[in-house]
């Protein structure tokens, strides 16, 4: 537990006070797009770091969710909070029909198999008429909250974002810090002993996918509302892609790595063809970073991956907190040797 | 009724023939390596494009790009084995999906940005030119020989792998790679030579493909995940298993082609649930 006036107490708030000035700081629907990004990375990082699940199809829960949202608020006029309500229903329904199938089998193939079903979700994406196909599922209505508080200005949008954001990520954490969530890390680091200690390993399992699959769906839903629009790109496998690499840049098996790397993923992704404009400057090393921001985004992406998975495995965030451990053994040890001198 | 029915399988046949010489390849390299190598499509890309750029460049045709090409993009493999795949081997093997993925986003994004979305087309060969007329349908004799040559390629791997020396030696390296090393054989450049392969096979695919679909940088990019549904519907464990399981699925999407054209796209990833339920180590895969 988190003690009141430590140090970790105090990153928290300054977090916290961080999130609650962001809006006015940068463009709202850049932080609002940050948040339910790094909501997706965190869901995903509950079963990739902590139950040692990689499921390749994640986008499926955020895209279909993202859909029915839009779907809910648009065509059956819906208030925001049950069209986000239907999206995170959807997500959970369709966790559990694929993650019931996918832990039948373990490692590798659970990646392939969790691609494949994503990619089912695609297809049938593309050929229903309601989506909207090519063009995706547009013009999708805010709406107001409780029925009282309009949604449309970026600020009201951005702290209805910013709760929600809150609230699954409160969730993710409580998880994680629960006996619930180290019998999730049991298994992830021996199965079978997990198993042969009596856990319905099967189980656990199952419930961590569902969970991760519904805050996955909450990111899409809110995601929407956000851009008011869901698109094919949400459901494509470049996304599910994209929010490993969000978690393996953060730090995976790293409560706050998967919002760094979301954060750090979708400002590369924002900000890197402005470093075109560079290519005026009279510096040669700004004209030299200038050409970076002519590559294709998925190359850069690409690059990254292969960089962080060669590199950089324990990600931003866990390379920092092995670093303040050798800091903090560091410290220690002198101490330790001179009362064992005495 | 019947010519459309035939045309279809005949067009399921094709598909999988390229799911089975694609699984194929990805079995041999999983089996060996350890790595699930997502760039598989990427890779199969590359060999359609190298045959594309060396007719439309160099003017050289069909039958030396059928052997200059998987030459090459298994030259491209080799090196990513030697400088990337390696550092990898004694960790968990997710790390090889994740890298092999995001040569995947570089290559494809590369070549989208050289080349664009549209499709460039490739001749069929003069030789094989034309088509038969069987009776109960008309055959492209390209066609044919797609269908022939992959169940060739897939029959003689099959045949190496299990019934000669240097077969012997892959397997012995899949069962346990230390020991075959303390033997003496030099393990490291038999991965290296294996990977190589079997990219190298998905190339040569990729080059049997140019005459029949377009030449896009994306060609391969929904093919893998079908043959990722391939591989687990019909499990690693074994060779004969990849192929016939690529072909059959192959002919399945022909005939839902046929019978209900909406469903073709997502057929194979149904069966895939189907056999989860029924089968969950896959129809030819062994429980360990």
């Amino acid at each position: 537990m988190i003690r009141l006036r430590s140090p970790e107490a105090w990153g928290w708030i300054a977090l916290l006070a961080i999130g609650l000035a962001a809006p006015f700081l940068v463009y709202p629907v850049f932080a609002m797009n940050v948040l339910c990004l790094a909501l997706f990375a965190s869901a995903f990082n509950l079963l990739l770091g902590y139950t040692g699940l990689l499921s390749f199809g994640h986008a499926a829960f955020l895209g279909s969710a993202a859909y029915v949202t839009g779907l809910a608020a648009r065509t059956w006029g819906w208030p925001p909070e049950l069209s986000v309500a239907a999206g995170v229903a959807v997500a959970t329904v369709l966790g559990w029909a694929f993650g019931s199938l996918a832990i039948r089998r373990s490692g590798i193939y659970f990646a392939m198999i969790t691609l494949g079903f994503a990619q089912l979700v695609y297809f049938l994406v593309v050929q229903m008429s309601w989506t909207g196909g090519e063009d995706g599922l547009q013009g999708v209505p805010r709406g107001k909250a409780l029925g009282v508080i309009p949604l449309d200005g970026q600020y009201t949008m951005y702290y209805f974002v910013f709760g929600a954001f809150l609230a699954g990520f409160w969730l993710v954490w409580r998880t994680i810090h629960s006996p619930f969530g180290q019998v999730l890390r049991a298994v992830r680091e021996n199965e079978p002993r997990a198993l042969s200690l009596g856990y319905d390993v099967d189980r656990y399992k199952l419930v961590a996918f569902v969970l991760s699959a519904a805050l996955a769906g909450l990111a899409g839903s809110l995601k929407a509302l956000v851009l008011q629009f869901a698109s094919l790109s949400d459901v494509h496998w470049h996304r599910s892609g994209e929010v490993v690499l969000m978690t393996l840049l953060g730090g995976m098996g790293t409560v706050l790595g998967p919002s760094v790397g979301a954060l750090l993923v979708v400002t590369l992704e924002n900000y890197l063809p402005g470093l075109d404009a560079l290519s005026e400057s009279p510096s040669a090393q700004l004209r030299l970073l200038s050409r970076l921001g002519k590559l294709p985004i998925p190359v850069v992406i690409g690059g990254v991956f292969v960089v962080c998975v060669l590199a950089f495995r324990r990600g931003i965030v866990g390379e920092l907190r092995a670093l303040a451990a050798r800091a903090f053994t560091a410290v220690k040890r002198p101490s330790s040797s001179t009362t064992s001198s005495e | 009724m019947t010519q459309a029915l035939f045309g279809q399988l005949l067009v399921g046949l094709i598909n999988g023939s390229f799911y089975a010489l694609l699984s194929l390849g990805l079995a041999i390299i999983f089996g060996l390596l350890n790595v699930v190598n997502f760039a598989h499509g990427a890779l199969y890309m590359m060999g359609a494009f190298a045959a594309w750029m060396l007719s439309s460049y160099l003017g050289i045709g069909y039958w030396w790009a059928l052997l200059l090409a998987p030459l090459a993009v298994g030259i491209v493999g080799v090196v990513v084995e030697r400088t990337m795949l390696r550092r990898l081997y004694g960790l968990d093997n997710l790390y090889g999906l994740l890298l092999t993925f995001g040569l995947t986003l570089i290559a494809e994004g590369l070549f989208h940005h050289y080349y664009g979305n549209s499709g460039n087309s490739y001749p069929v060969p003069e030789a094989l030119q034309g088509g038969v007329n069987l009776g109960f349908m008309f055959m492209p004799i390209y066609r044919g020989w797609v269908v022939v040559v992959s169940i060739v390629v897939c029959t003689l791997s099959w045949f190496v792998i299990e019934r000669t020396k240097l077969g012997a030696y892959l397997r012995a390296g899949t069962e346990n790679p230390r020991l075959l090393q303390a033997f003496g054989v030099n393990v490291p450049v038999m991965f290296t030579a294996t990977y190589g392969f079997g990219v190298a096979l998905a190339a040569f695919a990729g080059v049997m493909a140019a005459p029949v679909y377009q030449v896009t940088p994306l060609m391969g990019s929904n093919l893998v995940i079908v043959v990722f549904a391939v591989v687990v519907i019909g499990g690693m464990g074994s060779i004969a298993g990849a192929i016939v399981t690529g072909l059959g699925l192959g002919l399945v999407e022909g005939l839902t082609k046929f019978l209900y054209p909406q469903a073709s796209a997502v057929v194979i990833f149904v069966v895939m649930a189907i056999v989860l339920l029924i089968r969950p180590a896959g129809l030819f895969g062994r429980v360990k």
